[in-house]
């Protein structure tokens, strides 16, 4: 039984591995897709994403490190990434962010 | 008969295998997003990709982490639970008001042989309007 245990958990870090892999993989198509991106909305879409899948990452490492005090940058992270969105889709729409009158 | 050790043993297993479960999910849904993202043709569709297909994998990953950190360390994060409820109430958003600009910037869908309802009722409403005045 023990040895069963070990297996599992030395296949679990594997697969914090192989998250690992596919989160950078994705991450290059992603530059790939705001590099080309024939307007500026692909652009935005595609940064969106990529703040959205960096929440993933700070999750992971918590997992590979066995700490819990990167939780408060997950919900960092995803706050800062909506509010970027927010005023990218902002200044795509209109040309301003903050409207003054 | 199984004893505690074992017993202990069993659920540490099933619970590491819940884990990789979900990881791998989460792994699978993202790759799939990034892959949508730089294959359809227009931006509406890859908004449909990216939101779905990533709001799924992200919040796979959190549920794993979330097992990870309450089953293996008992450690109840609620700032993870908080991230998944943020990610299920902003992913929506952010995707229409990205939606809306392209829409007001004029990008087209590839497959134009719909008619365009948003543009129609802006112009009813701007004929109101009008009208009003």
């Amino acid at each position: 039984m023990t040895e069963l245990l070990q297996t599992t958990e030395s296949l679990l870090e594997i697969t914090v591995y192989v998250g690992f892999a596919g989160i950078s993989i994705s991450l290059f198509l992603l530059m790939y897709q705001i590099i080309v991106g024939p307007y500026n909305v692909d652009r935005a879409v595609a940064l969106d994403t990529m703040g959205i899948i960096l929440m993933a990452v700070a999750a992971l490492l918590s997992i590979l490190l066995v700490t819990d005090k990167l939780n408060d940058i997950v919900l960092l992270i995803g706050v800062l990434a909506f509010l970027g969105t927010v005023a990218i889709a902002k200044y795509l729409e209109a040309g301003v962010i903050i409207d003054r009158d | 008969m199984l004893s505690l050790t074992e017993i202990e043993a069993l659920f540490h297993i099933i619970v590491n295998i819940l884990i990789i479960l979900s990881i791998l999910t989460g792994t699978f849904f993202i790759i799939s997003a990034a892959i949508g993202v730089t294959r359809f043709p227009d931006v509406y569709t890859k908004l449909h990709a990216a939101t779905k297909a990533s709001t799924l994998g992200v919040i796979g990953i959190l549920i794993g982490a979330f097992l990870f950190l309450y089953l293996q360390h008992s450690i109840i994060s609620g700032k993870l639970l908080l991230a998944i409820v943020f990610i299920l109430l902003t992913n929506p958003v952010s995707a229409h008001m990205i939606s809306r600009a392209a829409h007001l910037k004029g990008v087209r869908p590839v497959l134009n042989n719909r008619k365009d309802e948003y543009a129609e009722a802006m112009e009813k409403l701007k004929a109101q309007e009008s009208t009003k005045r």
